[in-house]
């Protein structure tokens, strides 16, 4: 097979592995198809679309060598090394049934070629430079596969789960959320007063917006002030631990470690930070929400620039990976039915990738291979973005217990306010549970359950009147290439 | 006021076939059921009185009705609740726990404010029904 070289030019003939120049990527030992991975490698599935003309293998090798220790021609200063180790080994190259441009590519790494505990490190090694190269039109991170010996390097969310639901003493249903609407412009004060009205209602959590952080119209102390006395007003109404994500979201890590010291002085259960600060920021922020007992959201601030098209970027399941890994107690991963991305079996995946100890590798659910988690702490997923009461069947039924559904919306635009949004939501959730639990098709008499309920909760009824039948069904952008096939 | 901790709270007040079908849905799971009660609400209060030790070994839903009629005939007054327990590894802790009875009236809680410098507030919730003795609570 004649294979067409992917960096500049074409390689000699019968050049030596040696010979100063530009080899094969392939032909440098970048390319092994009888590799059998080591329980300790890292492995990385890449959807490549190489250039016309660039041999698949060949691309996927260069995918292999640009991630770990290639460059574009031959350096002697390879043979001071035990380079066989630190190469990274492409061992399959499959077409994508139904795309012939893309090829799904299956790449070994040793797992000394990475810093313990450090995602900082582990994206720079296979994210870092291989993105721009010339000889791919796209590259996609589909999914890696962390060896226990590295994921024991991590100390995972600081809380967790189980010990997020012992804090709150909340069980047996998913907990409820509202963001505060308008996300931009609101007085502190004011602010407070939707804080206060949502929780008094009936939900568990309001939340800062990912932007809001310290503007002009509402700098960060005050709001965190107001929101507090919100928080411990709803306390007192209900008898129930309630919390507001403050975010403490800053330009600099000294001062988001000032906003969460305050948050923590305040008394606050829970403060939040948005993605767009990076890896490294988050996992000094886990470290200190794990020391200081506070639970820790994550925003998905900015993930779409690089997570949604199926062609190029990074997966979000491999991002959830890498935010399980440095440690949050909650992150944002889906509604399915709501009005942002989410097509119901990649989310699926996401939320499995999430929460469970051991994930099989599941081509319908976009998963490539095999994860085991060996009890790192599990990650509540958050579902937020265009939902409502009137979903509550479907949004249990595809996102289960473990998760915080978000009403902002759907809590604050409530034709008779925000605490009757906060109601109509709880009232919804718990008659669903309850159903669920007495062996009801709750899936198929979603709305019956929801109607009959309403009878006795008249902020429900209104709910149901203003957005029974508010849906956002458009096709999904990121899906598995495999689906299942009826059998006739 | 009504506290609104536990899975159903605001529900209409769960009647006993309700009751029954939620323990059957434990028991289904293979989740132990115990029984708790208390006549201190606040929402920190982790330990509530146990009635008897989680019934490991009660397989069927109307034994398990027994024990909970039982409680709460006997703390009438109080608030009683209904857990079920997950022992599976990676859960080790409550998967259910709803409140099967509460006193009348629930008389709430106090919000108390230490004012301190720059606008800070510390905050103590105080439960009204703490003001009496324990057993002597939520009592004419």
């Amino acid at each position: 097979m004649k294979i067409e070289s992917a960096g500049n030019g074409t390689a000699p003939k019968e050049k030596s592995r040696w010979t100063s120049g530009v080899s094969l990527y392939a032909d440098m030992g970048y390319w092994d198809a009888d590799y059998e991975p080591k329980a300790t490698d890292v492995l990385c599935a890449f959807r490549i679309t190489p250039q016309p003309g660039v041999d698949p293998i060949e691309a996927a090798a260069a995918v292999a060598g640009e991630s770990s220790t290639a460059t574009w021609t031959v350096v002697w200063t390879d043979r001071l090394t035990d380079h066989t180790r630190y190469q990274a080994k492409a061992y399959r190259c499959d077409p994508v049934p139904g795309n012939p441009e893309q090829f799904i590519a299956l790449i070994a790494y040793d797992i000394d070629l990475f810093e313990e505990g450090s995602i900082a490190n582990l994206t720079s090694s296979i994210i870092g430079n291989v993105f721009g190269f010339k000889a791919l039109k796209a590259l996609r991170l589909e999914d890696m596969r962390i060896p226990v010996a590295y994921v024991k390097t991590f100390p995972g969310p600081p809380h967790g789960i189980v010990m997020e639901r012992e804090y709150l003493n909340k069980f047996g249903r998913p907990l409820l959320g509202a963001t505060v609407k308008p996300k931009l412009g609101l007085s502190a004060k004011n602010y407070g007063r939707v804080v206060y009205e949502a929780l008094r209602g009936g939900l568990d959590f309001t939340k800062d917006d990912e932007n809001i952080n310290s503007q002009p119209f509402m700098r960060w102390r005050d709001r965190y002030l107001f929101c507090m006395e919100a928080v411990n007003r709803a306390e007192a109404a209900s008898g129930e631990v309630k919390g507001h994500y403050l975010n403490v979201t800053a330009a600099t890590m000294e001062d988001m470690y000032e906003r969460a010291e305050f948050a923590k002085a305040l008394g606050s259960v829970i403060i939040m930070e948005d993605l767009t600060v990076g890896f490294t920021a988050m996992a000094s922020m886990s470290k200190w929400a794990r020391k200081n007992g506070m639970i820790l959201h994550l925003h998905r601030a900015g993930h779409g620039t690089y997570t949604r098209q199926k062609s190029h970027g990074v997966s979000f399941r491999v991002i959830a990976k890498w935010c399980r890994l440095l440690g949050v107690d909650h992150i944002h991963a889906g509604t399915v039915v709501g009005k942002l991305e989410g097509d119901p079996n990649t989310t699926a995946g996401f939320y499995d990738i999430l929460r469970e100890d051991f994930i099989p590798a599941n081509p319908l659910h976009g998963v490539y291979f095999d994860q085991e988690w060996c009890a790192l702490g599990a990650v509540m997923p958050v579902a937020s973005g265009g939902i409502h009461a009137g979903q509550m069947h479907q949004l249990l039924h595809y996102l289960g217990e473990d998760v915080v559904l978000q009403f902002g919306g759907g809590t604050i635009g409530h034709p008779d306010g925000i605490a009757a949004g906060a109601i109509a939501n709880r009232v919804a959730l718990e008659a669903m549970i309850l159903a669920r639990n007495e062996g009801v098709d709750y899936m198929n008499k979603g709305l019956e359950i929801l109607e009959n309920a309403a009878k006795s909760c008249k902020p429900l009824a209104h709910a149901l009147d203003v957005w029974k039948d508010i849906t956002f069904d458009y096709a999904s952008t990121d899906m598995p290439d495999v689906a299942v096939t009826p059998n006739y | 006021m009504k506290i609104t901790q536990g899975t159903f709270s605001f529900l209409p007040d769960l009647t006993d076939e309700q009751i029954t079908k939620q323990v059957q849905y434990a028991l289904d799971n293979n989740w132990p059921v115990s029984v708790e009660y208390t006549d201190d609400p606040h929402p920190r209060n982790s330990y509530w009185e146990m009635y008897g030790l989680p019934m490991f070994d009660i397989k069927d839903a109307a034994g398990v009705m027994d024990t909970v009629r039982k409680a709460i005939a006997e703390h009438k007054n109080e608030y009683v609740k209904v857990n079920a327990f997950d022992a599976r590894r990676g859960r080790q802790t409550t998967a259910l726990s709803f409140i099967v009875n509460r006193p009348d009236p629930e008389p709430g809680f106090r919000l108390e404010r230490t004012g301190g410098a720059d606008r800070q507030m510390r905050y103590t919730l105080h439960a009204y029904a703490t003001d009496k003795p324990e057993g002597e609570r939520y009592h004419e």
